[in-house]
Order: C-alpha cells, then sequence, then structure tokens
C-alpha cells in the first residue's frame, strides 16, 4: 500500500502535490481555527452552562438540558421555529419557480433587455445585509404599518379577492398559501436575483439545434420547454435550492436568528444560543441532505 | 410606387399568404404579437416592484417635513429640500463612516480575492492527497451559516490566544472584540462573508483554462508560483474583478460580520440602523419636544440615511454592471 502511495507521489507529482498543499494552505489554516474548532466548541457548547468571567470562561456540563430548556422553558423558540421553516418552505418554492420563469423571460431576445437584466440584479447588492434589515427591523416602519392599515379603510384588491374566495368555501388553507406569496412578492422577487443567474447561464449551456430538431419533429414551444429546457437545467435546481435555503438563513429578517442573537448577545447565555442554532441548523441541515438527495435522483444529468 | 402603396401591398400580400396558410399565419402572428405585449407588461411590472422603492426614497428624501403631512404631495416634493440629508449625514457621521466603509470594505475585498485565488487554483490545478476531503471543507463553509459558529468565535476573539503564547508572555489573553484584526485574519483565512462562494468560482474558471498553458511554461522551466503569477493570473481578470466587485457590494451592506467583529468601527451599514432611535433621542432632548419624532419623519430620515448608504453602490453598479451580470454566466456552476 506505502508502496504504490509513494510510486503515485513521486518526483514532479510529489513536487506538485506540496505545491498544491502550499496553494490551499491559507484555506486549511483558517478553516481549522476559524471553522472547525468553533464548530466544535459550538457543538460541545451546546451540552453546557457557559460562565464568563473577567480572565477567561469555563464550561460546566449540563447534558441536554439546553436542547429541552429550548423547546420547553424558552416561551417563543418552538413557535418561532416553526413558524420560520414553513415561511422558508412557501419562500423557497417561490423562488425557485420565479428565478426559473423570470429567467426563461430574460434569456429570449427582444430590446432593452440589457437593462431589464440590471434591474434584475440590482437587489443582489443593494438587499443583501443592511438595507433589508432598515426596512424589517425598524419598529417605527411596523407601527406605521399598523397604523396605515388601521386608518386605510378599503381594503386592497387581494383582501377583496380573498374574501370572495373565502366566501365561495373552497378549500381555506390552500388560499392562504397562496395569498401569502403574493403578499410575499416583493421579497420572492428581491431575494432571487443570483438564481435567476445561475439559471441563466444553464439556458445560454443549451444548444439551440435540439430546439430546431424538435421544432421540425412538430414540438410546440410549450412541449420543447418541459421535453428539453427543463430536463437540461433540472441539475441548476439543486445549486439554486441549496443558495436559496442557505441564504434565506442568513438574512437579517430570519426571526430564529434574531432570536438566537438576543439570547446570545444580550443574556449572555452562550450555552442555550448554541443549542438553539444546532436545531435550528439541524432542521435545516436534514431537510437540504434529503431534499438535495431526491432531487439529485431525479434530475437529468446531460453529460 | 409611393409608402402607402408599397405599404398596401405587404398587407394585400401578407392576405394572400395567410388566404394560402388558411388562416395559420394570421394566427401565428397575431399570437406572437398578444405574447410581446404581455412580456413588455410583466417585464415593466416586475421592473417597476425593484425600483418603485428607490424612486420614492429619492422623493420623500426631498420633501421637507410640511410636505410629509400634507396629503396632496404624493412624489413631488411643494418645498424643495436638502436638509433631511444633512440630519441623516450628523446622525450617522456619515463622513467618517463613509472613510471607513470604503477603507475597510476595499481592503477586505483584496485580502479575501486574493487569498480565494489562491486557493482556487489550488484546488483546480493540483493533485495532492485529501484533496476530495479539503474541497468537501470548502463546500461546507458555503452551506454552514455563520451564525452557528459565531458564539464560540465571539469567545475565541474576546479571550484570544495562541496555544497559550500571549498568556505565558504577557500574563493574559488579549481581547480582540472590537478591533478590526479578527475579521482581517478570518478573511486571511478565507472565512469571510461568502469566501466558500468566491473559492468555487475561481475553481470552476481555472479548471475551464486549457492546461497546454502551464506544461509549456513549466517546460521552460516557470516555477509554479512563477507560472500562477505570469501566465494565469493575468487570463483570470474577469473572474477576479467580479469576485473583487461581489465581495466589496457584500462587505459593505453586510451588518452581522459588522456587528459581530468590527465592533466599534462605525461603519456605514451598522450606523444606518440607529438613525431611527438618534432622531428621536435628539428631538426629545435637543429640541424639547415630548413625543420624539414622528412616523412618517422618521421613515423619511432613515430613507435618506438608506438611500447615502446605496449611492456609492448604485455608481459602482452603473459603471461595472457587465461585472456582476456576466461573471456568473461565464464560470458554467454545475449542479
Amino acid at each position: 500500500m506505502s508502496k504504490k502511495k509513494k510510486s503515485k507521489y513521486e518526483g514532479l507529482q510529489k513536487r506538485k502535490a506540496i505545491a498544491g498543499y502550499l496553494f490551499i494552505l491559507p484555506f486549511i489554516l483558517g478553516f481549522l481555527a476559524f471553522m472547525a474548532k468553533p464548530f466544535i466548541q459550538s457543538i460541545y457548547m451546546s451540552f453546557c452552562k457557559v460562565n464568563v468571567g473577567g480572565g477567561g470562561f469555563g464550561y460546566e456540563f449540563r447534558g441536554l438540558a439546553n436542547y429541552i430548556e429550548a423547546f420547553t422553558a424558552d416561551v417563543e423558540f418552538s413557535r418561532l421555529l416553526t413558524e420560520e421553516l414553513g415561511r422558508m418552505l412557501i419562500n423557497v418554492l417561490a423562488i425557485m419557480v420565479f428565478s426559473f420563469f423570470v429567467s426563461l423571460l430574460l434569456n429570449q431576445q427582444f430590446s432593452g433587455r440589457a437593462f431589464v437584466r440590471a434591474v434584475f440584479f440590482l437587489p443582489v447588492i443593494l438587499s443583501s445585509g443592511a438595507i433589508i434589515g432598515v426596512e424589517y427591523n425598524n419598529e417605527m416602519m411596523a407601527q406605521m404599518r399598523d397604523v396605515i392599515a388601521l386608518n386605510g379603510g378599503e381594503p386592497t384588491i387581494t383582501d377583496a379577492i380573498k374574501e370572495i374566495l373565502n366566501v365561495s368555501g373552497v378549500g381555506n388553507s390552500v388560499f392562504s398559501v397562496v395569498f401569502e406569496i403574493i403578499d410575499s412578492i416583493y421579497d420572492v422577487v428581491l431575494a432571487s436575483g443570483i438564481q435567476i443567474i445561475i439559471f441563466l447561464s444553464g439556458l445560454q449551456t443549451i444548444s439551440k439545434s435540439m430546439y430546431e430538431a424538435a421544432a421540425i419533429e412538430g414540438c410546440t414551444s410549450w412541449e420543447s420547454l418541459w421535453k428539453i429546457t427543463f430536463p437540461m437545467i433540472s441539475p441548476l435546481l439543486v445549486v439554486n435550492f441549496i443558495y436559496t435555503v442557505v441564504d434565506f438563513c442568513m438574512r437579517t429578517d430570519n426571526t430564529v436568528m434574531e432570536k438566537i442573537q438576543t439570547v446570545m448577545n444580550e443574556l449572555l447565555n452562550y450555552g442555550s444560543a448554541s443549542a438553539m442554532s444546532w436545531i435550528y441548523f439541524g432542521i435545516v441541515g436534514a431537510a437540504i441532505a434529503l431534499i438535495s438527495f431526491i432531487l439529485s435522483k431525479v434530475v437529468y444529468y446531460y453529460d | 410606387m409611393t409608402k402607402a402603396e408599397a405599404k398596401m401591398n405587404k398587407w394585400k400580400k401578407f392576405w394572400a399568404r395567410n388566404k394560402a396558410s388558411e388562416g395559420y399565419l394570421f394566427k401565428k402572428v397575431a399570437g406572437d404579437y398578444a405574447y410581446r405585449f404581455v412580456r413588455i407588461l410583466m417585464l415593466f411590472g416586475l421592473c417597476f416592484l425593484i425600483l418603485q422603492p428607490i424612486f420614492n426614497k429619492i422623493s420623500v428624501s426631498f420633501m421637507a417635513e410640511e410636505d410629509l403631512y400634507n396629503p396632496m404631495v404624493i412624489n413631488f416634493p411643494e418645498h424643495f429640500s436638502a436638509g433631511n440629508y444633512e440630519m441623516a449625514a450628523t446622525f450617522m457621521g456619515y463622513g467618517e463612516a463613509l472613510k471607513n466603509s470604503f477603507v475597510i470594505s476595499l481592503t477586505i475585498a483584496i485580502l479575501q480575492v486574493a487569498m480565494c485565488t489562491l486557493v482556487g487554483y489550488g484546488f483546480a490545478r493540483f493533485n495532492f492527497p485529501l484533496k476530495k476531503l479539503w474541497f468537501a471543507c470548502v463546500i461546507l463553509t458555503v452551506v454552514i451559516p455563520p451564525q452557528i459558529i459565531a458564539s464560540p468565535l465571539i469567545l475565541h476573539f474576546r479571550f484570544f490566544d495562541i496555544f497559550g503564547l500571549i498568556e505565558a508572555v504577557k500574563g493574559e489573553t488579549l481581547n480582540l472584540r472590537g478591533s478590526v484584526l479578527p475579521y482581517y485574519l478570518m478573511s486571511a483565512g478565507c472565512m469571510g462573508l461568502k469566501n466558500g462562494l468566491y473559492i468555487y468560482m475561481t475553481r470552476q474558471f481555472f479548471r475551464n483554462q486549457p492546461k497546454e498553458l502551464e506544461e509549456a511554461a513549466y517546460v521552460d522551466g516557470c516555477g509554479m508560483l512563477r507560472t500562477f503569477f505570469n501566465i494565469m493570473l493575468p487570463d483570470a481578470k474577469p473572474i477576479i474583478t467580479s469576485c473583487f466587485l461581489f465581495s466589496f457590494v457584500w462587505q459593505w451592506t453586510d451588518s452581522f460580520y459588522s456587528k459581530l467583529f468590527l465592533g466599534d468601527t462605525k461603519l456605514l451599514a451598522v450606523q444606518v440602523s440607529r438613525i431611527g432611535a438618534q432622531l428621536d433621542a435628539y428631538l426629545k432632548t435637543q429640541l424639547n419636544m415630548p413625543g420624539g419624532a414622528s412616523i412618517a419623519y422618521t421613515n423619511c430620515i432613515v430613507s435618506t440615511g438608506t438611500l447615502m448608504v446605496i449611492i456609492p453602490l448604485l455608481v459602482l453598479y452603473l459603471f461595472a454592471q457587465k461585472g456582476f451580470v456576466e461573471s456568473l454566466s461565464n464560470t458554467g456552476i454545475k449542479g
């Protein structure tokens, strides 16, 4: 075994292997110091009570207590968690569908395309981090929305449609989901910049001759959308799905993350904060793994 | 033949062709136009949705306070004033914050991109043991939300030490919270904001470059580092530019890392979130208005502040739009 290994990395190969390690050395150091170590520490902390003193900090092992408390003792956490996960599910689906169709639109030839593309990509630059945070976190803004809702006597169009559909007696819960998406269309548009670009890059790699062949065989463009375009960019579904979920977790208006930040920075309860973030990340990670596994079975790899 | 006649002729021809095709041509052309119309409508609506908040902020930012309460004033201010900008600038400490934001975003972006390019090149071109494992680690850094490791990192930097060396020399650990050093250290280790993504992008780019270039360089006796700097790097300008732009812009608007690791440095992204409270306090204490700021007025000042934060980015985007949009489509991200 060792002899075989030796022959694989010898002479130039060995020098190249060393050079390769030197090239990625910054990453290895950074990963070990600022990712792996805190990562393991955070797992350990979630089982402990962390005492921060003047000269250092100590751990006091308490088993699963932090996890149990997160669900039982904390009033808000389980409610926030379920709400946030539900919101994530709906939003991720909406973002994927929206960005797919918008990228189809943007891939066509029309005048002013460059401008429209630039506008759609604008949110990537502006909405990350602070700007969205200001819009949503500001208490004043929330008050203002309430005032408007109280004073604005006339119902909005969505309200009116909601009324009509609710009266008609068709499944209430289905509509409430639909309306939630419609109400948050602004969020969806803002969050789908990168996804649109990724889909666009996929669309541009599909060769035109496929569509031509299909058209000659009598395929309508609707059919070729589902039989050619969709399978060809389906690998990107996985990429986009993961990106969207991760992006959603990192948003500043994510209530679970806000909660964790409060527990950590204001209550200085590092143990519980770690336990909460591990619960959240565990659920999200499991969902990512499961869905990407299913998606990767379904997607079609051309080459 | 006059122009009108030519037009008539064209129409006649069209109908004749339509007849010959048994109405198919007309249906197709009409459908085409209808589709175009719907498309324009949709795109216009969506663009408006994105741009409207910005336009709204611009129009509000020039209004004097009385305009805000005047129901007749909707988009165009009656009393044109630049006072809001002055107000927001004082609350944010605009000059200082702008300078800090610029310096930090620039240096961090340069550091991150330099490191990520090196690492990306290492992953793309060299074979070494455990390569797959390390690359899985890169993916891991993309996927794991930084909030998870935030609390240990804070403690790590609060009581900073390298294998107990500092404590042995100085008698106590260093408190790095509040200084900018932690974030520079993290950036040097490719652990900054979305750095895994940059590594992935540069790796994807270098993998698509032809291998022959480097081989020729090696044969001619060029070392590996020199090959990288003199031969591969000049070709990688587009990907480096776009990584740099992303890094700069995301650093500029980031408040999560800034709040955690840049502590006391006044940055635009952090300052802007405090405007509302500061305005309220200012009105209450300085101007003796017990009610504090009205909702509309706070909104106005916050909008102005936000606008002042994003204006540099908008200018950058106007000039470097191509660098942002085309980069990602060129890297050929595959699932």
